[in-house]
């Protein structure tokens, strides 16, 4: 029995009924019961006092890699949902490049109950689009819907065959799930490990083409015009990736698309001096990318943050560049980083960031949560705005520690992550 | 332990970081070691009692041999690794092995590896001195070193002289050093090559980009044709061999368009007859042996100066000979 729980006086922003006052949210049984100004306390009731907080709707990652099974030196599904919950967030998307792929409604119960088990953020498992992702015949796409998957995607070893990836896109319709994929033509990426570009070329070391992005996004476009199928693109990080999606939106393809925090705060530069948390797919790329990226995500046409999670443990890290794995990790730097370098710069309003790291994302998905009309999940994040806090990567509650971040002073924290009325982290905890 | 500071700082990884002056150092002081190399007894105590690890994880016989001859005629203590037969296997990482030569207090080690940056990557974790012996596609700086002073040696100057690299510049360490070290001392560069084995935005380093080699040959006062490796063709960066020594091979018969003094450096080993003709590794023009004895004498002065040893008194080192 889920006790009720009262939300005292904060400031709610809660972009998909356009609020932002003062008001009381009170969640019983789990799902919102009401919101509204002095609501009485129930009898028996939690009372969180939110005086001078932000309370929004739970966010929601639609990208990490919580790396288990198969990895779980990196990260595992219980320690991803509670760096998903100190960082604010109340769900993920979970990626199925894991060992083995979760391609089949096993692998997706598997995620789901450890995602249960773990009692912090939500976990909802995303199929692979392809058996074992090897790009050559379809997974079993309904049975996994079936299962709790909320969508498929091939991140990790993106899908080559642009027939099966019509195929997906046309047979994922009759489940009303988003086909993800990674937008990269890998024969253009070649052995590339950076950005194509000036710095590559002093540093010696091989670039991807922003071509090598391009391709896919249009290819994709091109098939949602085709097949009239749902396509996410993961992680735009080009200019002319940004514009072709906002021609096809203005056409009327069904595509949403996530922006990554580190692509809109870095450029290619970061890898100077070889730095392997500088490292990730897509690259960081020019300054002009970078900004286009930020365009996007200010006029909604990237309609998703999402971190890309990507853990990966020290010793992989601790490498010569072209050795090192890619990724790095975002779940507890994303919101600050959001409030710090897209909301205090003035690229988007506090509502906006909250749509683009909440409504937007459980639409994209269908997720519940979004959202904190009654009758929704009691999924909700407390925001202390005013709050100057040090990253710090030993401190972390994901067990790997890969992060640009490291040092950055940030404002602005999750102070209570809130799923289905029960705090599962608050600061100090 | 720490290292005595030197004029070059701890290591030798690229010559991007070094000033003119630095790069005009090491060469000034290679000079007075290139006389050793002559001498019937080819040793000095420079550096003895000073032991040298030269740990290659890509086979290099001559790059190795070099630096060897280098380091004995210091009278350093020298042990070679290499990856093949030895305990650096595939599993241990650079870290470990890293760890390792520090824990053995070694006090300098020269490294080759696949990996571009793996040069920096050793330095900033050991205290010895670490000297890039080509570091993936990055740079190969006593390379380049020896190629310059080469050039200085038959033109008496770096400055305002023409040097144009030949060939596969995207996946070549040698080309970037000499871009760096060549820009830096006031040369004017240029490369040539298949566009599909020239790297991106090579232009925007300030060098001028040719397609045909004869272009190239109209220019220059100096041709360092590098090696093409034979993988690139399966690859799919050139259609064969044959095709590339009839466009971008240096043959006798383009230099015979040359309009003056045409000097050219080859980094060996040579594929004869594909980057470069039998006649012209042969001919007068041709550098390549007396490369080869400067390598010694510039890796001797790189050695002596990262060791604390200063510039003024290297002539005076040559001195203390033994025997
Ligand atoms: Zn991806």
């Amino acid at each position: 029995m889920i006790p009720k729980m009262l939300i005292r006086g904060g400031r709610v922003v809660d972009p998909s009924q356009a609020i932002d006052d003062v008001r009381d949210v009170l969640i019983v049984d789990g799902v919102v019961a009401e919101v509204g100004a002095g609501i009485e306390l129930p009898e028996g009731a939690q009372e969180i006092d939110a005086n001078g907080l932000v309370v929004t709707p739970g966010l929601i990652d639609v990208h990490v890699h919580l790396r288990e099974p198969g990895g779980e030196h990196k990260e595992t599904i219980a320690t991803g949902a509670r760096a998903a919950a100190a960082g604010g967030f109340t769900a993920v998307c979970a990626m199925p490049n894991t060992d083995p792929v979760v391609d089949d409604p096993a692998g997706v119960g598997f995620v789901l109950a450890q995602g249960t088990a773990a009692g912090a953020a939500r976990v909802y498992p995303m199929g692979a689009i392809s058996v074992g992702q090897e790009g050559k015949r379809l997974a079993a796409i309904g049975e996994m819907v079936e299962a709790g998957a909320v969508g498929i995607t091939d991140d990790g070893n993106p899908v080559m065959d642009s027939g099966l990836m019509r195929r997906a896109m046309e047979y994922a319709q009759a489940f009303d799930i988003p086909v993800a994929d990674h937008p990269e033509d890998l024969g253009l990426s070649g052995y590339g490990v950076m950005n194509e570009g000036l710095v590559a070329t002093r540093l010696g070391l091989h670039g991807k083409p922003n071509a090598s992005e391009d391709v896919h996004i249009v290819r994709d476009l091109l098939l949602g015009d085709l097949t009239g199928g749902h396509i996410h693109l993961q992680h735009i990080s080009t200019a002319y990736g940004v514009e072709a999606i906002r021609q096809a939106k203005a056409r009327g393809v069904h595509v949403t698309a996530e922006a990554s925090p580190h692509h809109l705060i870095f450029t290619d530069e970061r890898v100077e001096g070889f730095d392997t948390d500088a490292k990730m797919n897509p690259p960081l790329r020019s300054p002009e990318d970078r900004d286009a990226v930020r365009e996007g995500l200010a006029d909604g046409t990237l309609d998703v943050f999402a971190t890309d999670h990507a853990p990966h443990h020290y010793d992989e890290k601790e490498q010569a560049f072209a050795d090192a794995p890619n990724g790095i990790i975002g779940l507890e730097t994303a919101l600050g980083l959001g409030l710090t370098h897209v909301v205090a710069e003035g690229l988007l309003d506090l509502s906006t960031l909250v749509h683009r790291m909440s409504v937007a994302p459980a639409q994209a998905f269908s997720l519940p949560g979004g959202t904190l009309a009654v009758g929704s999940p009691g999924d909700v994040t407390i925001i202390d705005l005013d709050e100057v806090w040090t990253v710090d990567r030993d401190v972390f509650l994901s067990k790997s520690q890969n992060t640009p971040f490291h040092g950055w002073a940030l404002k602005g924290r999750a102070r209570y992550t809130i799923v289905g009325g029960v705090i599962v982290w608050s600061v100090g905890a | 332990m720490s290292q005595p500071s030197s004029s070059l700082g701890k290591d030798l990884v690229g010559l991007e970081s070094l000033s003119a002056e630095q790069i005009l150092t090491i060469l000034n002081t290679a000079e007075p070691f290139k006389e050793i190399s002559e001498r019937r007894i080819k040793k000095v105590p420079v550096l003895r009692g000073k032991t040298i690890v030269n740990l290659f994880f890509e086979a290099s016989t001559r790059t190795r041999v070099s630096f060897e001859f280098a380091e004995k005629r210091l009278s350093a203590d020298t042990v070679n690794i290499a990856t093949s037969g030895s305990s650096v296997v595939k599993g241990e990482t650079l870290v470990d092995t890293a760890r390792n030569l520090e824990a053995m207090r070694i006090d300098m080690v020269v490294m080759r590896h696949g990996s571009s940056g793996a040069a920096k990557f050793l330095a900033e974790r050991i205290p010895s001195n670490v000297i890039n012996a080509g570091d993936g596609s990055h740079e190969h700086p006593t390379q380049a070193l020896l190629d310059m002073l080469t050039i200085r040696d038959h033109y008496g100057k770096i400055e305002g002289l023409k040097v144009c690299l030949v060939g596969d510049i995207l996946h070549s360490r040698v080309a970037r050093s000499n871009v760096f070290g060549l820009l830096a001392l006031g040369a004017e560069v240029a490369v040539c090559g298949p566009k599909t084995l020239l790297p991106r935005d090579i232009a925007e380093l300030g060098v001028t980009v040719f397609s045909r080699v004869e272009e190239a040959i109209q220019w220059a006062d100096v041709l360092n044709v590098l090696r093409l490796q034979l993988e690139r063709m399966e690859a799919g960066f050139l259609p064969s061999l044959r095709e590339y020594n009839q466009v971008w091979g240096v043959s006798s018969a383009k230099l015979e368009q040359a309009p003056g003094d045409l000097l050219i450096l080859h980094p060996g080993p040579m594929n004869r007859g594909v980057e470069i003709d039998s006649d012209v590794a042969d001919g007068p023009h041709a550098m390549i042996l007396h490369q080869v004895t400067n390598g010694v004498a510039v890796r001797m002065a790189v050695l002596y100066l990262l060791t604390g040893g200063a510039p003024d008194t290297a002539e005076a080192a040559k001195e203390g000979a033994e025997g």
